[in-house]
């Protein structure tokens, strides 16, 4: 298991006196920074993306912002070289399959494979995964609407309530943002939190409430190259606290709604396990460059696995960039570097390119 | 960029907003909301928006419009580009009282005051007449914009039910009573009289008398908020309620339905009292309203035929209606009813039992067609069985493919709840503490079907 290199403050922080000068002389070309889409969280992504632009421009990168959508793939090729920076979040951005068009393309992207998205975006599959690596999950049950259709909700229902209990999280298994989440207290409740997450997607997950602190840890691997220490690293805990107590869409995207702590206020062995947690997520599930994993503290201070995400949020509210710099980073340095990454990768492994 | 090493010890605490403690009381209900986020895709040409009320203005002759302002630069650009009158220029305000008499409204223009916008009439009269706990009554449903205008002036709203007719007569009767009971101040009533947005209904002239006979029994002032009203696509307009009364009711109107909005033109016709009142209000909110824009359509209307215009737009817009009508009745899922509107740019949807239009948006979404929440048009809560259409703005034919999305997103829903039984007779499984507010309003949308 990797040492979490920034719990104890040896964070690899950029040498001042070399920092304008290394990544942006060894990455001068274009960068093509993807938000929006026609995904639920389309307005999220513009604005992590407007925020990833301006971030790697104040760097001196030349960015070219741009929308998903029949346009895209002539632009690519009329670019020629680029590499594209995917802030893309929900479907199509975070499920694999626009990456797995990049890579079609061949164009360098930063961020996970395809295949490893595929996983980790869908939460009834990426939560059986990490519970296999030995990480402590909430008890879930994933079922398609389907399913009660066919044997009767009812007696479906009672046995969710028998088996998970209440309170219980009821969410879309794929879609971020909170989006159709609800925690349901009651039994009386959980039909119309059901019939919530469905109008998300076919499948929906039952989850056992955990109450604790809510933390994200941010795990980033900056490229062996160009002085970064090589492999991935957890940046310090965020601690999350909504004023209304829920992390739904409002406390998330509402300046001033929640109040982050970076690091988290938890002892240091925690805040280590956490760190931990996070790089062995991102490991387990193959995933590259970038991810963020969701945790909860239990009261006795064992951290359980919630969700991780492919595409973390950049907006002015989320906690990755906020995390950056309690780092001792910029955003604008880290998007550089994992652009400079991603392009140097193409020359190593170019997936899909056409025999000569 | 910071480049400074920050002291690694120190946690950082913050709430990402270090203006948090400073804002006033009326700015905390301004949160991020997820049914906003989904309009956001709404604006994809993938989607088929049944959401947006915006004028189809793709029917001006833009060279007609591009003639006369160059000519305005040309000949009157020192005074056009100059700050003006803080009541608005006599010229447009000459012009206002031209139009409102096509709605048998005879005034003066000293008693016209030219607005940003209805918008911000609204703005300036509920500024005048309103303190914090105030009561507004309200059609229910009722305008989005003006709820926002009445929540940011910490109004509190009473809504009033509505039928085939619009606001029902004896609901407001009895309004007016329970709050003067309960010890409440009612300011206004607000409503909207032709083609009410979003419920779709006009207010037949009895209707509007005998509204009027209780406002003057109870002592009450209306706000008529009148965007559409020469938007009809068969009879002759329906007269304004000011013009049957000239003292009890304060008008909005507006050029932005009738020409174009970006010139931001509306005005109020208020009691010479009011009116001096909301001039003061004016200059020190804007010192004058947009001199350019008012100069602009003073020079459209004097030089070209705006009332053949409108009718360019009725017919346009009829047409629109008509597709929608005739999409809803080959899509909609039984037990779904709707308006019949008789101009103006909405259709209100009343969706079969159980089904819950805001849980239902990003199902829609995902459909590629969106639509207004029925939550968004009451300040209480209530409207989730509801759903506001509009057909001004996309083709007949997509209209056509958004009502067919459109019913197969309420058909899958419909499945759904009945998977899970959550479309029992009441509407909705209200969580705890809430109650089934299925009780007063409703009526719009007793239709064909």
């Amino acid at each position: 298991m990797t040492e979490p290199q920034f719990a104890r403050g040896a964070a690899p922080v950029d040498p001042p006196a070399a920092r304008s000068a290394t990544s942006e002389r060894n990455f001068g070309g274009t960068v093509l920074v993807l938000s929006g889409g026609l995904s639920h969280e389309r307005d999220v992504s513009l604005r992590s993306g407007r925020r990833v632009a301006q971030a790697l421009r104040s760097r001196g990168t030349e960015v070219i912002e741009s929308d998903v959508d029949s346009s895209l793939v002539p632009r690519l090729s009329a670019l020629g070289s680029c590499v594209v920076f995917p802030v893309l979040h929900g479907e199509a951005g975070e499920d694999g399959a626009l990456r797995e068009v990049l890579a079609l393309l061949g164009v360098p992207f930063v961020g996970s494979i395809a295949s490893a998205c595929r996983v980790a975006f869908d939460k009834s599959i990426a939560t059986t995964v990490v519970a296999d690596s030995g990480i402590r999950t909430p008890r879930q049950v994933a079922l398609p609407h389907e399913i009660f259709r066919e044997l009767g909700a009812q007696a479906l229902v009672r046995a969710l309530g028998d088996q998970i209990g209440f309170p219980m999280m009821v969410k879309p298994s794929r879609g971020g943002s909170a989006l159709g989440v609800s925690l349901v207290e009651r039994p009386e409740d959980l039909p119309s939190a059901m019939v919530g997450a469905y109008a998300y997607g076919a499948v929906a997950v039952v989850e056992e409430f955990i109450a604790g602190t809510e933390v994200t840890v941010a795990v980033i691997d900056r490229g062996g190259a160009f002085g970064a220490t090589p492999g991935p690293a957890a940046l310090p805990a965020v601690e999350i606290r909504p004023d209304s107590g829920v992390y739904d869409y409002a406390a998330r995207y509402t300046a001033g709604a929640t109040r982050f702590l970076c690091p988290a206020e938890v002892a240091d062995d925690v805040a280590s396990a956490c760190s931990e947690l996070a790089l062995q997520v991102h490991e387990v599930l193959g995933l590259r460059d970038i991810s963020r994993t969701d945790l909860i503290i239990t009261p006795d201070g064992e951290p359980v696995f919630l969700e991780v995400n492919v595409a973390p949020g950049m907006t002015e509210t989320s906690a990755v960039p906020l995390a950056i710099e309690a780092a001792g980073w910029s955003l604008g340095k880290m998007c550089v570097d994992l652009v400079s990454a991603a392009a140097a990768r193409v020359t190593v492994a170019p997936a899909l390119q056409a025999a000569p | 960029m910071n480049d400074a090493l920050p002291d690694r010890l120190r946690r950082q605490d913050t709430r990402l907003d270090s203006y948090v403690d400073r804002y006033a009381a009326r700015t905390h209900g301004m949160t991020a909301s997820a049914i906003r986020a989904l309009f956001s895709v709404a604006n994809r040409p993938e989607v088929v928006s049944l959401a947006g009320g915006m004028p189809n203005i793709a029917d001006l002759p833009l060279d007609v419009v591009g003639a006369t302002l160059a000519d305005l630069v040309v000949s009157n650009g020192r005074q056009a580009m100059q700050y003006g009158s803080g009541q608005g220029e006599p010229m447009i305000r000459e012009a206002i009282c031209e139009v409102m008499r096509l709605e048998g409204i005879s005034a003066h223009p000293d008693d016209v005051t030219v607005t940003v916008g209805s918008q911000q009439a609204l703005d300036l009269v509920t500024r005048i007449f309103c303190d914090p706990g105030d009561v507004v009554l309200c059609e229910a449903p009722s305008y989005v914009g003006a709820l926002g205008v009445f929540r940011a002036f910490q109004c509190e709203v009473a809504h009033v039910a509505m039928d085939e007719q619009g606001l029902n007569p004896a609901a407001l009767r009895e309004a007016i009573t329970a709050l003067r009971a309960a010890g409440k101040t009612i300011k206004f009533l607000y409503t909207i009289p032709n083609f009410h947005n979003p419920a779709g209904v006009t207010q037949p002239a009895e209707r509007r008398m005998e509204l009027l006979a209780i406002a003057e029994e109870a002592d009450l002032l209306v706000v008529e908020d009148n965007p559409y009203g020469l938007l009809g696509f068969d009879a002759e307009p329906t007269p304004a309620m000011r013009s049957l009364n000239e003292d009890r009711v304060v008008y909005l109107g507006s050029f932005s339905k009738t020409f174009a909005p970006g010139f931001r033109v509306g005005w109020v016709l208020a009691p010479h009292a009011v009116r001096e009142k909301l001039v003061l209000a004016q200059e020190s909110a804007t010192l004058c309203p947009p001199v350019f824009s008012q100069f602009a359509i003073a020079s459209y209307l004097a030089n070209h035929d705006w009332r053949g215009q409108i009718k360019i737009f009725s017919e346009m817009y009829r047409e629109r209606r008509d597709a929608m009508m005739a999409g809803l009745v080959d899509h909609m899922p039984p037990g779904t009813t709707w308006t019949t509107p008789a101009g103006g740019f909405f259709v209100w949807v009343t969706l079969p039992p159980g089904l819950d239009s805001h849980a239902m948006l990003a199902r829609a979404v995902t459909a590629r067609v969106a639509y207004v929440p029925g939550t968004a048009f009451y300040a209480d809560g209530f409207g989730s069985r509801h759903m506001r259409l509009s057909y001004c703005f996309p083709t007949p034919a997509r209209i056509i493919e958004g009502t067919r999305r459109l019913g197969e997103v309420l058909q899958y829903e419909i499945t759904v709840n009945e998977t899970f039984g959550t479309g029992l007779e009441d509407g909705h499984s209200y969580g705890a503490g809430e109650r089934s507010p299925l009780r007063v309003y409703e009526a719009p949308g007793a239709n064909q079907a």
